[in-house]
């Protein structure tokens, strides 16, 4: 084979095989992301756990996804349970064992294993469970093995220090045949396994638990050892539901995702005025957080409601009411969320906190938007899952879910009930996480519950610092700004009483004004008449002086005249 | 299940023909021609031919040869010996070296006797 350049061969060398291990998908959801590819390819994995949490199902959803999704054939060698169980069991959760027998894609081979009835008489090996084990994997050319559970063998012979040695000449040729094994064992006091199985198993050890906190059980999963593979080492909550087996890495998803500057508006118009008019950022993290009856379900109705007037789908998490109570309680505020129901635009999926652990809240949560696709989401409140589970706990949780909603550029609106005194409390733990952060407080004044909304933050954005009075009204929800009078921020009917006056004493100002012209006004006329008057006065005088100046001259002319006439007469006489 | 219903099986039995008539009716187990095979065979016989005589049949089933009919009778640990008739079936494992615990697995002895022996 030619060298291929360095580059070439990055490139079509699968990513898993950088590691220096092949591995195999373990088709569990969420194990092949820890394990950075699934099982080592050609090994034999040890799974252990005690009664009931799984170690069978895992087993047989390695084989059934191995023969479904990737064509591998695989060998079911059960100890415990007969095929016909087997198929029984896996039918609950949609898996038709008994056609991919028929198609050759698996073969189950219950061994039974009854002390009573074997008599030892001299010495022994196990040959015969390689036999069976090999005439198994040769009729469907298996490709997986699964031994459930291979401890069993310990209550069937009673000479341990042969079977030790069988076990490990199986675990070694099982090696050899090149197949990828599971084996199960039951969880032992202080060990792994009741009989110390995993000291044969070297290459990959998972253990997987049951535990009950508060009456709350929550499985958990974790890779205790994975020789040649970096793993993720936590435990992994996971969940046993009808769909089988689902594994939720807790940190998997780093903090990478791409962020967008599309706007959301909120449902508030004044709301999305606060946040420089266009409302949250899309794959925002919204939280609402208040006292008792502070509205904080009515603006995640409104939001639900703006989003599916977009036509874009809405999921409704409601942790404390039911479906039709939202619906109806949200008509009392204008908003017709049935209508949206119908139209396959919203979704409420109600269900009671402590109906299931925080683990499995969150796979449904994981589940439902899976299937729904939805543009936002909403969770209704928040604050009550905390009864399932520790602040800590929850606080994963959440980190968990945010992650998984920003990366799919989903809007989330949650809600959180605080209490009257510590109002931050609960908080402390999640705002953090979030991007927008309003308050919802009481406000009281005069006798008054009135409510106030204010910002505590909201990143990447400039936005009001203003605290504005919250009315809920059957038109739906408004917001305004509050009176701020001498005795500090005035709401309800204090606010409207502060206006009220405010607007007398401004009438008042405005009367005083007007009267202030009509007397200037007035004394302007009175000035005007006088000097009307004292004009009059200087005619009338000009008048007179005319009329004595004509007379003056009237009287020369007529002594003029009578002097001529008189000469006349003189000169005549 | 009679030898003829399993006709791959080797039949060891050199009184063949008197098989149907056989009292006892035992199917050896083994993998292969091993030592140890030929070893528990050898056993076998010798604790059949003492206690036995005329009264028995063994049918040797190899494994290798024929890995399905380890399933039948739930074989895992070889060499093993299966009483098929008379009922109920029994089953001994080893190399039969243990005559007594041999005996005892084909209930020709009572366990109590045993112990006191």
């Amino acid at each position: 084979m030619p060298a291929p350049s360095a580059s070439t061969r990055r490139r079509t060398k699968p990513a898993v095989r950088i590691h220096g291990i092949e591995k195999v998908p373990s088709g569990i959801a969420g194990l092949d992301e820890i394990t950075g590819g699934g099982l080592p390819k050609g090994r034999t994995t040890l799974v252990c756990g005690g009664a009931g949490c799984g170690k069978t199902l895992f087993g047989m959803e390695f084989l059934i996804n191995g023969a479904r999704e990737h064509g591998d054939p695989g060998v079911l060698l059960a100890f415990e349970e007969t095929a016909d169980e087997i198929a029984k069991n896996v039918a609950s959760l949609g898996f038709d064992v008994q056609d991919l027998v028929e198609r050759s894609l698996l073969t189950i081979d219950f061994v039974k294993i009854d002390r009573s009835e074997i008599q030892e008489a001299g010495e022994y090996d196990l040959e015969g469970l390689f036999v069976r084990l090999d005439h198994a994997i040769k009729s469907v050319k298996a490709k997986r093995v699964v031994l459930d559970t291979l401890e069993a063998l310990f209550a069937g012979f009673t000479n341990e220090a042969l079977l030790r040695s069988e076990l490990r000449r199986l675990f070694h040729w099982l090696k050899d045949t090149g197949v990828t094994a599971v084996i199960t064992g039951e969880r032992g006091e202080g060990t792994l396994t009741r009989y110390g199985i995993e000291e044969y198993v070297s290459d990959c050890v998972i253990s997987l638990d049951n535990r009950v906190e508060d009456q709350i059980s929550t499985r958990r999963m974790r890779i205790v050892k994975y020789r040649g593979s970096a793993h993720g080492a936590n435990e992994y909550p996971f969940l046993i539901d009808d769909g089988g087996f689902s594994v939720l890495p807790v940190t998997s998803l780093g903090l990478n995702y791409e962020v967008s500057y599309e706007r959301v508006p909120t449902g508030v118009p004044a709301l999305d005025d606060m946040l420089e008019g266009g409302g949250y950022f899309r794959g925002a993290s919204i939280l609402v957080s208040g006292t008792a009856g502070t509205g904080k379900s009515s603006l995640a109705g409104l939001f639900a409601d703006a989003s599916c007037r977009r036509k874009e789908k809405a999921l409704y998490f409601a942790l404390e009411e039911s479906g039709s109570q939202i619906r109806r309680n949200m008509r009392s505020i204008g908003l017709d969320l049935d209508g949206w129901c119908k139209k396959g635009l919203l979704k409420i999926q109600a269900a009671r906190p402590s109906v299931f652990g925080l683990e499995m809240h969150l796979v449904t949560i994981h589940k439902l938007i899976e299937e729904f696709e939805p543009r936002a989401v909403v969770v209704d409140p928040l604050s009550s899952l905390v009864t399932t589970g520790n602040v800590g706990e929850v606080k994963s949780m959440l980190v968990r879910l945010f992650d998984y909603l920003k990366m799919k550029q989903i809007t989330c609106l949650v809600t959180s009930l605080t209490s009257a005194r510590g109002f931050e409390e609960t908080e402390v733990g999640i705002s953090s996480l979030i991007d927008t952060w309003f308050q919802v407080r009481d406000i009281e004044i005069g006798g008054e519950r009135t409510r106030g909304l204010y910002l505590v933050k909201s990143r990447g954005m400039g936005h009001s610092n203003q605290i504005r009075e919250f009315l809920i009204t059957s038109k739906g929800v408004n917001l305004i700004p509050v009176a701020v009078g001498p005795n500090g921020v005035l709401t309800g009917s204090a606010r409207v009483n502060q206006e009220t006056e405010q607007r007398a004493q401004a009438l008042a100002r405005q009367q005083e004004i007007e009267r202030k012209q009509r007397a200037l006004l007035r004394k302007s006329k009175a000035l005007d008449n006088q000097i009307e008057a004292m004009r009059a006065e200087l005619a009338a005088e000009e008048e007179e002086q005319r009329s004595l100046a004509t007379e003056l001259h009237d009287r020369q002319m007529r002594l003029t005249e009578s002097r001529t006439k008189l000469a006349e007469g003189r000169r005549k006489s | 299940m009679s030898p003829k219903q399993t006709p791959r099986t080797a039949t060891a039995n050199r009184n063949a023909a008197k098989a149907a008539s056989s009292e006892y009716l035992l199917r050896l187990y083994v993998a292969g021609q091993t030592p140890k095979s030929l070893q528990a065979f050898a056993n076998l016989k010798e604790i059949c031919e003492r206690h036995l005589k005329g009264r028995y049949q063994i049918e040797v089933v190899d494994l290798i040869e024929n890995p399905a009919l380890a399933r039948g009778h739930q074989i895992l640990a070889l060499p093993a010996v299966v009483r098929q008739l008379p009922p109920p079936v029994k089953k001994i494992i080893g190399d039969f070296s243990n005559a007594e615990r041999v005996l005892v697995g084909l209930d020709l002895r009572p366990l109590k006797k045993l112990r006191s022996a």
